[in-house]
């Protein structure tokens, strides 16, 4: 289920037993199929997919399903949920005409939280933003909105046309007018989606590098010196990607309500 | 998973990809501190516009960031095949 290096390394591979260190890389990303429909292979990172968008629905669904005037422990803890991405996201940069879409960034920001936490839940210890395939949905789902939001509120012409710059001598408009295209339809979704899954897989080597070091130098020699070394540092990394999940959850959502505001008035 | 001994290097061999992504990560390690300086020494001169800055802050980061991460992915997509 988890990667050759993993295999390598719970095989008895250790330092002076004339075995190389089993360096993650990109195999560790590739999984064998669980099952197999037809052509389709069913993996790891779907089922954990699966099973983070099950537990984002449940727990709200059941927050929210009967609600009540004095919150039970389960409702309490969801307000606690929307009303933290509603003040510390949605309203700083939509306010309070964007309240309509507190239920997409919700929803957004807690199935990438929980995805991004599975890295640090031992026997998962997998995220699934780590492959990239996994983020275009959600990157593409946002492009669509923001570019549809801003067509039917500003009009075909006037979207296009809010995005000049304005304010500036006639020359520099020939370089910076396709450099603001650019930035517009291709980096901007771009850099949204490679900003998720860079940050995600670099974690998973990270942990995965010093997990496995620390058991490659677990010997009854000098090295375990080191070995303790490695642990320490799986733990601070531990800590790190907890910040960064937390992180890479919080930011991909503040964009999108920073796009879905640029679409809903001109900004210049 | 050669021996220690005959893996020993007789040629040093450098890999040009990490010392590239290092030199790729100066840029963004300066930016990120400045954007975290100036913002806190905005919030210090101005501690009730700090929601405002806050966000901003946090779009500087992102932007700063993703161009380390660029350099982390690349070598994966240009990788001579």
């Amino acid at each position: 289920m988890t990667g050759d290096v993993a295999a390598a390394a719970t095989g008895g591979c250790h330092i002076f037993s004339g075995c190389g260190f089993p360096a993650p890389g990109l195999q560790d990303f590739n999984f064998k199929p669980l099952f197999t429909v037809g052509s389709f292979n069913f993996t790891k990172p779907m089922l954990v997919t699966i099973l983070c968008a099950i537990i984002v629905i449940a727990l709200f669904w059941f927050a929210f399903a009967k609600p009540k005037v004095i919150p039970g422990r389960l409702q309490n803890l969801g307000e606690l949920g929307v009303l933290a991405v509603r003040d510390q996201i949605l309203r700083p940069s939509l306010g309070r005409k964007g309240d309509k879409y507190l239920g997409l960034l919700v929803s957004l920001f807690f199935f990438i939280l929980l995805c991004n936490l599975m890295e640090l839940i031992p026997v998962i210890q997998f995220p699934s933003m780590s492959r990239i395939s996994f983020v275009v949905p959600m990157v593409a789902t946002v492009y669509v909105l923001y570019l549809y939001l801003g067509f039917k509120n500003q009009g075909a012409w006037g979207y296009v046309a809010n995005m000049w710059p304005r304010g500036v001598p006639w020359p520099v408009y020939i370089i910076l007018i396709p450099v603001e295209l650019l930035r517009f339809f291709i980096i901007q979704p771009f850099t949204l989606g490679i900003r998720l899954f860079a940050n995600m897989f670099a974690g998973h080597l990270l942990l995965s590098i010093f997990m496995v070091a620390t058991w490659y130098l677990l010997t009854l020699s000098v090295a375990l010196l080191f070995a303790a070394g490695s642990a320490v540092m799986v733990l601070f990394v531990f800590l790190l990607e907890l910040l960064v999940d937390v992180l890479q959850a919080f930011i991909f959502t503040t964009l999108t309500a920073v796009y879905i505001a640029s679409s809903l008035e001109a900004q210049h | 998973m050669s021996t220690l001994a005959a893996a020993a290097p007789t040629v040093l061999q450098i890999n040009f990809g990490a010392v590239g992504y290092g030199l790729a990560a100066i840029g963004p390690g300066i930016g990120i501190g400045l954007v975290f300086g100036h913002a806190i020494e905005a919030m210090a001169r101005q501690p009730e516009a700090t929601g405002r800055i806050s966000l901003y802050m946090w779009i500087g980061f992102s932007l700063t960031e993703v161009l380390a991460l660029l350099g982390l992915v690349v070598p994966f997509i240009f990788h001579a095949a």
